[in-house]
């Protein structure tokens, strides 16, 4: 029988009716969840948010460290009239901008209920003095202990990276983690290491009575959470050598890092321009300067850049030479200001004596010593095809912590790049290409791209004859270790014994009497045997590129350095004094050469930025 | 001047509805009073708190329900719907540039203390042109000329109320679909608007291709059924299926504009509680807050509830707007499922019973207006219970009866007794 449409019309409004009545069966009897936050909602929680860890240099000199400020918090339906003029001179806020602020809350109240919204933030000790003395006059304001960052030095302020309020985006990335107004490292130390810096955030739980007012502690504090303070960090730093580095290179753009051979780790890295720590507490405000700046002083270059490494590289070829078999340290090669690599085409070199053996070519910085030794490697009988010849020499390369990332726990390092034959079979064609094609390899020039760390850890695995251990800027401290994979040796694919051949061509550049020939005349400090090789790297953008590594003493060095100066010429004139001052400032704690100290510090590149 | 009682009142007028509206406010009062009550708050009666205002409303309300019983005639308003119409319409329009402006929308005349939304009685003069139109001898439906005219009556009213930006009250004319099912509008018409809310939800809640594919396996069930009931090359069998295909294309077309729709075409507020209803964004305190915290309140009540203004959470003031549009919270807290289960069955009663008199009546005027009060009565309580348990979005509507306010009071107090009168006046002369 057909239904009367009336009758389909109650039978529906019924339906209805028992579907409300489900719903309400459900979240009135069956789910607890409600009569849970009903609880909740008469119970108020007051954060206690932790302190964040502190970062100490390698000699226990704090790096970053905690300043106690006070958030001011509102919890608008709690405030009553109060004396608009009193708050505003206790905090120094306009008095106009509180009653904005006032009138904002109204707007919103439905919305907004018994929340808890913060009224301004940071406020200093002083300040919080002044309010916490009247709060009886203010109901519904109260302050909240917060710590900021503090820089006792003014070291490594790109290294350190600076703490901000979480967006939405790092709440996303890390669900549960944050909540709005707390801090994150956003980078360098800070973000890398937020895991442990971070602490844990706890709270009070206070109940409120029938008529909302704010009672006791709930049940005597049992289901309190204290908070948990961020572990503290030690780092491989030394602040000292660090700010002394940052000094230095005030007004040029580039990377000056210094290594521990012995262990990898990293005691000063400098990158310019770079950020005041005075601006890290306080990033907000300077961000957008910062960003617009043309000196990128926001950017990392000892890890994020990749240059060409320039001369240095010839350290490289002239040990993969020797252990392939091809090389002999002293085996003769003329140059004629430069190597004719084709009949017409020559890469050029500057004027020194000839003929010269391997340590008098590293001395020298020869580029025609180091074509033929290229053009050995390459075209070597003993390989089937230049092809595999090339590969070979590329898993050298690789073994020497070149064209992929070292792994360090510095956060955005970059891996540079180290070209594959199939690049050349690709632009020439396989077997259409020779040692000719890419000579400028030989020099360090042409498709190699490498950051000033890997470049550093060129100079680490000289000073240590053949190894490296991954450079890295945090140190094992009570309860907190550091990855294993930082205490392993890792050896290069050349045999150590052969190291020493070139070793002393590298002290021979730096200690050479004047007029020998020597290209780092300049980085010389009696008594401390320092090593070094030159480099000048060509630059598309400008002048060259000023280069330099060394480690020092010759024997059990105790520190390796690398000075990356853009646009600022040959490497024996800028990055070389630069270097060596900063192992001077490391090994005898003062240059003995201050008239080359004052005249480095006060030179500027045109170079924007702090 | 007042009627005489051929019949006696005792049997002329229908005491249950009466006595389920009585009960109705006393209920709503008793809530009001609950929902912002203070242990040092006072008589109930005093005038500074909202059970006592609301108490003066109530009297008012049933001087009004009196007049309306005994002092007017029930044909006056037959009289009355054209011009009482317009001047409604003219009223509406009026308030967009000379109201107040209360919560975003500009609905409201404020005259001193006292405020009144057009809207409201706008309910009424609609229900009533549209009994008084469709009552008319010979109307039919199926007429194009008849339909329009309905189409009007129902569109402006429901138009301007929408630029007021009151969309709950705009919501309510949706309801008047169910009166005209009544009077013989095609079912098809019914479940092709059902059709398109579903598609609607599906659109934002999934995606364009789900809702493209349940609207496939509606379109190929249809053709399915079609080809096997109708005569091949029918003339009906070939109208159904060009129906088919022009409905399908003009669904696809729904489903594509939803997102254009949805982003261009409702405003932030909306479509947000849009959002927040459908779960496609958490928002525990913003818009999301309001719901979180009705439903906390309902859901702790259990199944007695915790008794006469024992209510923690709207007292308390976490729930907002906890005397009008959120009255049911404390109906659902301090009385629990048992007091949510007794009111339901009481609205149902009172719609079925509204219904059950249209029905007896033997003008198609009551019949129609009784319909059209209960469509009113069943989307306010659809729309207003169903927000409070998070099943509607936030759409600022009032309970009937029950809520704070003495315009929705006023009004929904004429609305039931303008059909009691009617339906009382058929009973006397039979």
């Amino acid at each position: 029988m057909e239904l009367k449409r009336n009758h389909k019309l109650i039978i529906g409004l019924w339906a209805v009716i028992f579907i409300l009545l489900v719903r309400l069966f459900i979240i009135q009897l069956v789910d607890d969840s409600y009569k849970r936050d009903a609880d909740n909602n008469s119970m108020v929680y007051h954060t206690i948010y932790p302190p964040r860890g502190i970062v100490y240099d390698r000699n226990g000199e704090v790096l970053v460290g905690n300043r106690i400020c006070y958030d001011i918090l509102v919890t608008p339906r709690e405030v009553a009239a109060f004396d608009t003029l009193a708050l505003a001179s206790a905090l120094e806020l306009d008095t106009l901008w509180i009653r904005e602020q006032m009138a904002y809350y109204k707007k919103y109240r439905s919305r907004i209920g018994w929340q808890t919204l913060p009224f301004v933030k940071q406020v200093s000790i002083e300040k919080y003095m002044r309010f916490a003395e009247r709060a009886y006059d203010f109901p519904g304001f109260r302050g909240q202990v917060r710590t900021v960052r503090e820089y006792p030095f003014n070291a490594g302020g790109n290294l350190l990276g600076y703490v901000s309020e979480v967006n939405e985006r790092d709440m996303e990335r890390n669900p549960g983690v944050y909540k709005s107004g707390d801090y994150i490292g956003k980078t360098g130390l800070e973000a890398a290491r937020e895991k442990d810096l971070k602490g844990e955030k706890g709270y009070h739980v206070f109940l409120r009575d029938s008529r909302n007012k704010v009672q006791d502690s709930y049940k005597d504090g049992m289901y309190d959470k204290e908070a948990i303070p961020g572990k503290d960090i030690v780092t491989t730093i030394d602040a000292h050598l660090q700010q002394y580095g940052q000094e230095l290179m005030k007004g040029k753009k580039g990377s000056l890092i210094a290594i521990e051979p012995s262990t990898g780790e990293i005691l000063a890295m400098v990158s310019s321009p770079c950020i005041d720590v005075d601006v890290l507490s306080n990033m907000g405000a300077h961000y957008a300067r910062l960003a617009a700046d043309p000196g990128r002083p926001m950017f990392n270059r000892t890890v994020q850049a990749s240059y060409p490494p320039g001369s240095v590289f010839k350290l490289v070829n002239g040990l993969i030479g020797m252990q392939e078999g091809v090389l002999e340290p002293w085996y003769q090669y003329p140059c004629n200001k430069g190597y004719y690599y084709t009949k017409k085409r020559k890469l050029g070199c500057h004027g020194h004596r000839s003929p010269l053996r391997l340590d008098e070519a590293v001395m020298m910085s020869c580029n025609a010593y180091f074509c033929y030794v290229l053009k050995n490697i390459l075209e070597n009988p003993a390989y089937p095809s230049v092809d595999d010849a090339f590969d070979k020499w590329r898993e050298y390369v690789l073994s020497f912590g070149f064209g992929h990332k070292l792994g360090s726990d510095f956060p955005s390092e970059l891996g540079g790049n180290i070209p594959t034959s199939k690049l050349y079979d690709k632009r020439y064609g396989r077997g259409r290409w020779r040692t000719s094609n890419v000579i400028s390899l030989s020099i360090g020039q042409g498709e190699i791209g490498a950051t000033p760390l890997q470049i550093a850890n060129l100079a680490a695995i000289m000073a240590n004859r053949g190894y490296y251990y991954i450079p890295h800027i945090v140190k094992d401290s009570e309860g907190l270790e550091i990855d294993r994979k930082y205490r392993e040796r890792h050896y290069t694919m050349v045999d150590t014994s052969h190291f020493s051949k070139v070793i002393g061509g590298m002290w021979k550049a730096v200690n050479a009497a004047p007029g020998e020939g020597g290209t780092a005349g300049l980085a010389a400090v009696p008594g401390l045997d320092i090593c070094g090789k030159t480099g000048t790297a060509q630059n598309p953008h400008g002048a060259d590129n000023s280069v330099f590594i060394c480690f020092a003493p010759r024997e059990n060095p105790k520190i390796a350095v690398v000075g990356y100066i853009e646009n600022a010429g040959w490497g024996g004139s800028w990055a070389c004094p630069l270097a060596s001052l900063l192992i001077e400032k490391y090994l005898l704690g003062e240059t003995t050469r201050p008239e080359l100290e004052k005249r480095m510090m006060n030179t500027v590149f045109n170079v924007a930025g702090n | 001047m007042l009627q005489g009682t051929d019949r006696g009142l005792r049997s002329s007028v229908d005491w249950t509805l009466i006595g389920i509206y009585l009960l109705l406010v006393l209920i709503g009062w008793l809530n009001i009073y609950a929902s912002i009550h203070t242990p040092d708050m006072g008589s109930p009666l005093s005038f500074s708190l909202r059970s006592g205002k609301q108490f003066v409303w109530i009297l008012t309300a049933f001087a009004l329900a009196a007049i309306v019983l005994f002092a007017i005639s029930p044909r006056l308003w037959e009289v009355l719907a054209t011009p009482g119409y317009l001047m409604v319409v003219v009223l509406l329009v009026a308030v967009i540039f000379l109201g107040s402006e209360h919560k975003g929308s500009h609905s409201w005349f404020s005259v001193g203390p006292i405020s009144f939304q057009p809207a409201e009685i706008s309910k009424i003069t609609t229900s009533l042109l549209l009994a008084a139109i469709m009552s008319r001898q010979g109307f039919s439906l199926n007429r194009r000329k008849d339909f329009w005219m309905v189409a009007l009556v129902l569109g402006l009213p429901m138009l301007i109320i929408l630029a007021e930006n009151e969309t709950g009250s705009a919501l309510v004319y949706v309801g008047m679909l169910f009166v005209l099912y009544r009077e013989g509008l095609p079912g098809i018409v019914l479940g092709l608007i059902g059709l398109a809310i579903v598609l609607f939800i599906l659109t934002l809640k999934t995606s364009v291709w789900v809702s493209l594919a349940v609207l496939g396996v509606i379109a190929l069930l249809y053709l399915w059924w079609a080809l096997r009931h109708m005569r091949p090359l029918s003339r009906e069998r070939r109208f159904s299926l060009r129906m088919l295909a022009l409905a399908t294309v003009v669904f696809a077309g729904l489903v594509f504009s939803t997102d254009f729709a949805f982003n261009k075409v409702l405003q932030d507020h909306q479509r947000l509680r849009i959002e927040v209803l459908l779960g496609l964004k958490d928002d525990p305190h913003g818009v999301g807050y309001n719901v979180r915290q009705s439903m906390i309140a309902i859901g702790s009540g259990g199944f007695f509830g915790k008794g006469f203004t024992n209510g923690t959470q709207n007292t308390g003031g976490f729930v907002p707007e906890q005397s009008t549009d959120f009255i049911f919270c404390t109906v659902g807290e301090e009385w629990g499922f048992f007091g949510c289960l007794m009111v339901l069955v009481l609205y149902g009663i009172l719609i079925t019973r509204i219904v059950r008199d249209a029905e007896k009546s033997r003008e198609a005027f009551t019949r129609i207006y009784g319909y059209c009060v209960a469509s009113c009565l069943f989307m306010h309580l659809f729309i207003n219970i169903g927000m409070t348990i998070g099943l509607m979005p936030v759409i600022g509507i009032p309970l009937p009866m029950l809520s704070y306010g003495g315009s929705s009071l006023w009004a929904f107090t004429l609305m039931i007794f303008i059909f009691i009168a009617l339906s009382r006046q058929e009973k006397k002369y039979f």
